[in-house]
């Protein structure tokens, strides 16, 4: 844009239908974004893309709900208690995070590295209530070939305990990553993708503890 | 230690898979034997294998692309003479062998050929229209290609090792589950969808960052040539559809391998559920292909007619219209299959009222074309061809909306007709008018005109006699899928139908022919302005082909037609813009990244569906650790010196500027 027709862009930008192009970058007339804003933007339609995932296996969960085919009901299986205590968990876990994203700012290794060996700790408790859930239901005959209601139901759970696991897999490497490269801007784009999934994991559980665990102990 | 894998897997009691299947193996060794004898395997892997220019990616997307078009040509062939032979007669195809066919036909045409042939000329086009130097994620796009390549391998392999799918393209349930079909041909289909399926939803992801946060300076959205709206709106449509793929083929595949209950007739498994989320994934499908297509005629109508488009405006919301709609008539894939008067009312209406967008894109292309100075190349051939053919297939759709006559029509060869009359007609004409347009931007010169006229005629006229005596069966009761059939009244339109298929192979070797005589004849036809056709959008400032880096300065556009712009001004100042003040270019290094990752995501793809665990477990450290290999690098980017960019510049603005005196003086 030349001199010219910026300053007409911007000596009347309320002008009926020609607000004049915004010149912000990655907006409108800008020009390219910054790296940064680039890869968060792509990874956010990532996650947009695994919620439409989910929402298919909530929606199929909402459709098989009722076909117990002789088996337990939702009210039947789901203990409250521990589920709780896995949301705390996992609620945690992503608070740490935030914590390890400032420790990051910082640039401050040994904070960045306990935050995140918390983060990982608490993820990994939230996994391994998960699976004792999933072991206790399987021994008692109850697992996911037992009924269309309980193949919903692991398939929805499972898949968030597999994305869940699939996090700490990534944790580990980004731990790896800020100790053996220290905060360069490439890996500070990495983390902030890996703490957008973090919480994003957290959204998708309030809504499987919302709508698997809260409305099933209720029907 | 093999799991379900024997020497039993190859067919040797049935001929024509082996035979073919060998064939294709020994020219696949012979090619690889071949380039490394020449000495060519470095350049090959230096310049295509591990490259992550968007635009060698899209070359080899379109060639991949090509390569599966003629494999599912091959399969149409020999469906049309099995129907044409098996009037009161088994014909040469038994029916599980048949089943095949059709299946992997569809398969591979939907999937493994258009998505291909879309997403490379998307992959070619899009960065450069945007006046940028990539992707948003290069060595993404490099993953997404490779994985796409794996699921065209693993459909394949099943030529030669075990079986194919015999469920038809969608694999509907009861009858694919384990119960009716043991065997791994519904596994190769799986594993190979999904697989391709993720790389085309970060293909999705890729395309929608690139659009919508890099951009020339001064393009505002209002300004994006219309394939690059279409690009973007067929990229959203992925990001939105293919996730309900991927969720849908994993239930299935529980149902298989765990013997989960989401689509089985036993324990409360519902099979409709399938229905409903295939055909939300395959609806919108539909449109992932065609409106990058439409985006192709308006590129080529504008550019032939020497106007700008008509109605860019109306075209852009036509556009966002239709895929914002396209997930709102699903439905009636399956009108006759339970859901009742009231929602089938509702998903006819939606179905009506999405042709509207179409129609408003054929008036704005008409329109376009009126009062211009219309070129009748061979790109522009195809786009008249497919303004009348999609006009009646769009009709016939139309028809089908409509739930009581989709009751006498649903699943006939009516439908066959319709479909490919609207993905022939639709997208099969924009592929080849869109190769045959930016040819010359990809390999510096023209493809040979008469082959092209020719080859456009053979398929014009190939495709009519093919299809249209499918509706007439189709109205006379025959369904699709049919190995052999004694009704008198349709053997006679089915020997025309097969007559059109022999009529679309002479369509073929014309093509392959203008493939040929081009490349002899590229020095006579050689593009030296990078401007062969007077375009309009960026893509034609660059030299043919574009620099690694497309642009040697970031273009600032200041109108919709960015390039016309420069050149009308050029042509009133009788010279070009004032010598650009260069800088260095930052590029991204090459990676062996999606090539790796691509290999073991065909072990565990192979592992899986044959149940050998262990390889599996291979497959996935192994795509682990490329992964933080990658992660790994230190130097992800290399810099092009200023004047090693000015000195490649020079030669273009030379040739531009000859071009320009040439077009003064005249």
């Amino acid at each position: 844009m030349s001199a010219a027709e910026f300053t007409t862009a911007i000596a009347d930008p309320y002008r009926l239908g020609h607000r004049g192009p915004n010149l912000a970058r990655g907006h409108g007339g800008g020009g390219p974004a910054t790296k940064r804003v680039i890869v968060g933007y792509g990874f956010w339609l990532f996650l947009l893309s695994d919620i439409i995932i989910f929402a298919c296996l909530f929606a199929t969960y909402a459709v098989l709900a009722d076909a117990t085919a002789g088996g337990p009901k939702a009210r039947d299986i789901f203990e409250l208690d521990r589920v709780a205590w896995e949301t705390a968990c996992l609620l945690a876990s992503s608070f740490l995070c935030g914590l390890a994203t400032i420790a990051v700012a910082q640039r401050n290794q040994i904070l960045t590295q306990a935050a995140l060996v918390a983060t990982g700790l608490t993820g990994l408790a939230f996994i391994l209530l998960e699976s004792s859930e999933f072991a206790a239901l399987h021994a008692q005959g109850f697992g996911p070939t037992r009924s269309a209601f309980l193949t919903g139901f692991f398939t929805l759970v499972g898949c968030h305990g597999v994305h869940v696991t699939a996090g700490l897999l990534w944790l580990g490497t980004m731990m790896a990553q800020f100790y053996a490269k220290g905060f360069r801007p490439d890996i500070g784009r990495r983390f902030l993708c890996f703490s957008m999934f973090l919480h994003f994991l957290d959204v998708v559980w309030v809504a499987i503890f919302s709508l698997v665990y809260l409305v099933g102990t209720r029907l | 230690m093999f799991g379900k894998l024997g020497w039993d897997a190859i067919p040797l009691d049935q001929p024509i898979p082996l035979i073919a299947g060998a064939v294709v193996m020994l020219l696949g060794l012979g090619m690889i034997v071949w380039v490394i004898a020449k000495g060519w395997f470095p350049y090959l892997w230096k310049e295509w294998i591990t490259s992550v220019d968007h635009k060698h990616i899209g070359i080899m997307y379109v060639l991949l692309g090509l390569l599966m078009l003629v494999r599912g040509f091959i399969d149409a062939i020999m469906m049309r003479a099995q129907q044409a032979m098996a009037f009161h007669a088994g014909g040469y195809l038994p029916p599980e062998h048949y089943d095949q066919v059709f299946s992997a036909h569809g398969t591979i045409m939907v999937l493994f050929a258009a998505m291909p042939l879309v997403i490379g000329i998307m992959n070619f086009v899009v960065p450069l229209q945007l006046g940028v130097r990539d992707v948003a994620f290069p060595t993404l796009n490099s993953v997404s290609f490779w994985l796409t390549a794996t699921g065209a391998l693993l459909v394949n392999v099943s030529l030669l090792i075990g079986e194919f799918a015999r469920t038809g393209w969608l694999p509907y349930p009861p009858l694919s589950e384990l119960r009716y079909s043991p065997g791994v041909g519904v596994d190769y289909y799986l594993w190979a969808v999904q697989i391709s399926g993720v790389g085309t939803l970060l293909t999705g992801i890729n395309f929608v960052t690139t659009i919508l946060k890099i951009r020339a300076p001064g393009m505002t959205y209002l300004r994006m040539p219309m394939f690059c709206w279409t690009a973007l709106a067929s990229c959203l449509l992925i990001l939105a559809a293919f996730p309900v793929l991927t969720a849908t083929l994993a239930m299935l595949t529980l149902d298989r391998y765990l013997g989960f209950h989401f689509f089985t007739n036993e324990a409360g498994g519902n099979a409709m559920m399938f229905m409903n989320l295939i055909w939300a994934w395959g609806h919108p499908e539909v449109y992932i292909l065609v409106l990058p297509a439409f985006g192709i005629y308006s590129e080529v109508i504008s550019t032939f007619s020497s106007k700008p488009l008509f109605g860019y405006r109306s075209m852009v919301a036509a556009t966002l219209f239709i895929c914002i709609v396209s997930f709102c008539t699903w439905l009636h894939h399956f009108f006759t299959m339970g859901a009742g008067g009231d929602v089938n009312a509702a998903f006819g209406i939606s179905t009506s009222i999405i042709a509207v967008g179409t129609g408003v894109k054929m008036y704005n292309w008409l329109f376009t074309m009126y009062g211009g100075r219309i070129r009748f190349t061979t790109p522009m051939l195809w786009s008249l061809g497919f303004m009348t053919t999609f006009v009646i297939g769009g009709l016939t759709g139309v028809l089908l909306a409509v739930p009581p006559a989709d009751f006498l029509l649903h699943n006939s060869m009516f439908l066959v007709a319709h479909f490919h009359h609207v993905i022939i007609g639709g997208v099969v004409f924009a592929l080849l008018a869109g190769i045959e347009y930016w040819w010359p931007k990809a390999f510096g010169y023209r493809l040979d005109e008469r082959w092209g006229k020719a080859a456009f005629w053979f398929g014009l006229v190939g495709f009519y006699v093919t299809f249209m005596p499918m509706y007439v069966v189709g109205i006379l009761g025959m369904t699709r899928r049919l190995q052999h059939y004694d009704v008198a009244d349709w053997y006679p339109w089915l020997l025309v139908s097969a007559v059109g298929i022999l009529i679309l192979m002479g369509g073929a070797a014309c093509q392959i022919t203008q493939l040929v005589v081009s490349f002899l004849r590229r020095h006579e036809l050689r593009d030296t302005t990078g401007d062969p056709w007077d375009g309009r959008s960026l893509e034609w400032a660059t030299a043919s082909p574009p620099p690694v880096f497309n642009f040697a300065v970031l273009p600032q556009v200041q109108d919709a037609e960015a390039y016309w712009d420069v050149k009308r001004r050029a042509r009133e100042a009788e010279e070009l813009g004032g010598q650009p003040h260069y800088a260095p270019v930052e590029m991204p290094r090459n990676s062996p990244t999606g090539f790796v990752c691509a290999f073991f995501a065909t072990l565990i793809g192979f592992a899986l569906i044959w149940h050998i665990w262990w390889l599996m477990i291979v497959g996935l450290v192994g795509a682990y650790a490329t992964f933080v290999v990658f992660a790994w690098r230190d130097v992800p980017e290399y810099v092009i010196p200023a004047e090693e960019v000015e000195r490649i510049d020079r030669a273009d603005r030379q040739a531009r500027q000859e071009a320009l005196s040439g077009a003064v003086t005249t």
